[in-house]
């Protein structure tokens, strides 16, 4: 069902509509700004050029350039004032381009912003929200590519989110907002262009919870932002081979809602971790061991891990496909927990993908 | 636009026929670099180059002058718009398409594309996407150069947009402070992405602030080539006499996008069309021909020449080889001895 516009005031039921994850961020940034005050949006390049992934296009027309507020090339220094404006009552949205650049301001993010409230034995929360994109699949090469939203996870005191559906895009913001603490939200690169129907009756969204995307009883995948379609894709693949995947995502990376996670391997007793960053020291590795801790005798085979090998993303097309998590090495993975390691189609597997279980050649 | 175009007395006087072949060959220089990004247009709509492409066409005289400037023994650090620094630098086109392409005979062996090329032989050292990040790593080279006593210079390229990150006014603190032989390019193109100089520095005169920090700064006439090559040579000859780093700022203009995935919305088109008319590769070869040292046909062999590298560039990377898969671990930790039995 397709509404070319939507009348608000329309009493009858709201249909679905045609959106993208771009415009549903947008809408998302438009809502927050146009309810809120204290909200405003800064960042490199979010206001005369549109954003540089054209998220903000058109929001510095509406909201003029105090409140969506080009900065200099200073991540440290515009994120640190993020966090200063948040202490000081303000509700700001911060952009950073790339999880990449992220690093000029990792000292404000994790000994400022995570460490605030703390320090000051409660006295100074740090209401403040930080985007960033992440991931590769573009040929960006390495400084561009990388999928660090894990370690960022690995910091108390913040709150991580990966919109991963148009749903989440539209509707993670406004709680994210009123998180009294900071949160970050990842979004896949390679997801912005996505296009669907957004469901008339989606939101709010529940930011302490995984979601089930598509119930199974065999082997529970279990992914976040840009690798999830990778995932549903590996689980109709699977059905066709009669195995039932069930796909979780996470959408919050922490806290991680173990609930849902265990709720879903205690009923397929096998999983597998999708997971675009590095193998090593990865979200994949802290949910397997959970998945150890908590559910060993829940499980019917090891936990799988589908990860990006351990190098700097690459630029050439083969070898960057080659270094990410694909469908084909889910599928894999998948059958490996189930007993049946030699799917036609993923023969190659281990050819493909040397690297995926062990490091480098030390 | 305050320029220095103070003649360098120093330099030695060169003879007529000297000086004009040095003109022609600035030319060829600026006009190869135009020429093979040109080339890159197409083959990226071609879609055999991928991901971020920055193009340098606007701001060749800065790369080929500031490169008369060195020597082979110098070390050049670049950003992401490095295709004309590369160039310059004498990087063969062919290593530098076949890294556009992803081929394992380019420059970086297809893993770093346009954003990162690197030939360590030719002491060019990228390549850096992450803005200001080669400024440390600059300031780096130039300390080592200096704790062994070589006579060399590093060269540092970077924007308008980099004088704002903590990077740059770190590395200048420090070079200044140790006194470290290096040559700071600022190449102010007026944009930092999408946003103009004055919307993103509180004082837009870039040569005064470095000055701040104790180093000798001039601003520059990015768009004339013997504008660049004077003031490039005055400063590298103070570096390499000793007196501490040096600063130019640039002032150019990049006639394209930031990016081919750029639309380019903030800027008017009137002001690119009034840069244009200061183009530094047709500006030099105007002149060349009211000098009469430029001919028609000249320029034509010229032209064939050149397109003739660059038609040789696209076929040898088209036809190299992929680096196999079985590879993709490799230079990821540098080979050690296998280890004894
Ligand atoms: C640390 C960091 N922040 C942001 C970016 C994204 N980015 C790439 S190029 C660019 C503009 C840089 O402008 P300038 O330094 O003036 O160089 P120019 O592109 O004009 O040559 C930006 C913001 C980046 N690559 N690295």
């Amino acid at each position: 069902m397709t509404a070319t516009h939507t009348r608000t005031s329309t009493p009858t039921a709201p249909s679905d509509r045609k959106t993208t994850y771009r415009e549903a961020m947008r809408e998302a940034l438009r809502e927050a700004l146009g309810t809120d005050e204290r909200v405003f949006l800064m960042g490199e390049d979010v206001g005369r050029y549109g954003g540089c992934f054209g998220v903000s296009l058109g929001l510095l027309e509406e909201f003029g350039p105090e409140r969506i507020r080009d900065a200099p090339l200073s991540e440290s220094a515009f994120v640190g004032a993020g966090i200063g404006a948040a202490l000081a009552g303000m509700r700001p949205i911060v952009e950073i381009m790339t999880v990449n650049f992220s690093l000029l301001a990792l000292d404000q993010i994790l000994n400022n912003a995570a460490t605030l409230l703390h320090m000051s034995g409660g006295q100074l929360p740090v209401p403040i929200v930080i985007r960033m994109t992440t991931g590769a699949g573009r040929q960006l090469a390495a400084q561009h590519s990388h999928s660090l939203e894990g370690w960022y996870a690995h910091i108390p005191g913040l709150r991580v989110l990966a919109p991963a559906t148009l749903t989440d895009a539209r509707y993670m913001l406004a709680p994210a907002l009123a998180d009294p603490d900071p949160v970050l939200i990842f979004e896949h690169g390679s997801l912005y262009n996505a296009s669907g129907e957004l469901p008339a009756d989606a939101g709010p969204v529940d930011i302490d919870h995984a979601a089930v995307r598509r119930a199974g009883t065999d082997v529970s995948l279990i992914t976040y932002g840009g690798s999830l379609p990778k995932a549903l894709a590996a689980a109709d693949d699977l059905a066709g081979g009669g195995i039932s995947a069930e796909v979780v995502d996470l959408r919050t990376l922490r806290p991680l809602d173990d609930a849902t996670i265990g709720g879903s391997v205690a009923r397929t007793h096998r999983a597998v971790v999708v997971d675009e960053g590095w193998r090593t020291g990865s979200l994949a590795a802290e949910i397997s061991a959970r998945l150890t801790e908590q559910h060993f005798y829940d499980l019917d085979a090891p936990v799988e891990r589908v990860c990006s090998a351990e190098v700097p993303i690459p630029y050439a097309r083969r070898l960057e496909e080659a270094a990410l998590p694909q469908v084909h090495g889910i599928v894999a993975a998948a059958r490996r927990t189930v007993g049946d390691p030699v799917p036609a189609s993923g023969a190659d597997e281990t050819k493909r993908q040397p690297v995926n279980r062990e490091g480098g050649p030390r | 636009m305050s320029t220095t175009r103070t003649r360098c007395a120093s330099r030695p006087a060169t003879r007529p026929n000297r000086q004009a072949a040095h003109r022609m060959a600035l030319l060829k220089s600026m006009l190869r670099v135009r020429r093979f990004e040109e080339r890159c247009v197409e083959m990226y709509s071609a879609a055999r180059i991928r991901g971020f492409m920055h193009l340098y066409i606007g701001e060749e005289a800065v790369a080929v002058g500031v490169n008369e400037a060195l020597t082979a023994d110098d070390a050049v650090v670049s950003t992401y718009r490095e295709h004309g620094h590369a160039l310059a630098r004498g990087v063969p086109a062919e290593a530098i398409m076949a890294e556009m392409f992803g081929k394992v005979t380019g420059c970086s062996r297809g893993r770093g594309g346009s954003m990162h090329l690197f030939d360590v032989g030719r002491r060019f050292y990228g390549g850096n996407a992450i803005v200001g990040g080669g400024l440390p790593l600059a300031a780096g080279l130039a300390l080592a150069d200096r704790m062994t006593g070589q006579g060399r210079v590093t060269c540092c390229f970077f924007g308008d947009g980099a004088f704002a990150e903590g990077e740059f006014h770190e590395t200048a603190n420090l070079a200044a402070l140790w006194g470290l032989p290096l040559l700071l390019v600022c190449e102010n193109n007026l944009y930092a992405m999408g946003t103009a100089l004055a919307r993103h520095q509180a004082q837009t005169d870039l040569a005064l602030r470095a000055a701040g920090y104790g180093m000798v700064s001039w601003a520059v006439d990015g768009m004339d080539v013997f504008a660049v090559e004077d003031a490039a040579r005055r400063a590298a000859e103070g570096v390499r006499a000793g007196t501490g780093p040096h600063f130019l700022e640039m002032r150019t203009y990049r006639f394209r996008a930031h990016s081919m995935y750029d639309s380019d919305r903030y800027r008017d088109k009137a002001e690119i069309e009034q840069w244009k008319e200061r183009d530094p590769v047709e500006g030099l070869a105007r002149r060349l021909r009211e000098a009469k040292e430029l001919t028609d046909k000249a320029r034509s062999v010229l032209e064939d020449r050149l397109a003739a590298e660059i038609d040789g560039a696209v076929a040898a990377a088209e036809q190299a080889a992929e680096e196999p898969v079985e590879d993709l671990l490799k230079y990821v930790t540098s080979p050690v001895e296998a280890s004894p039995p």
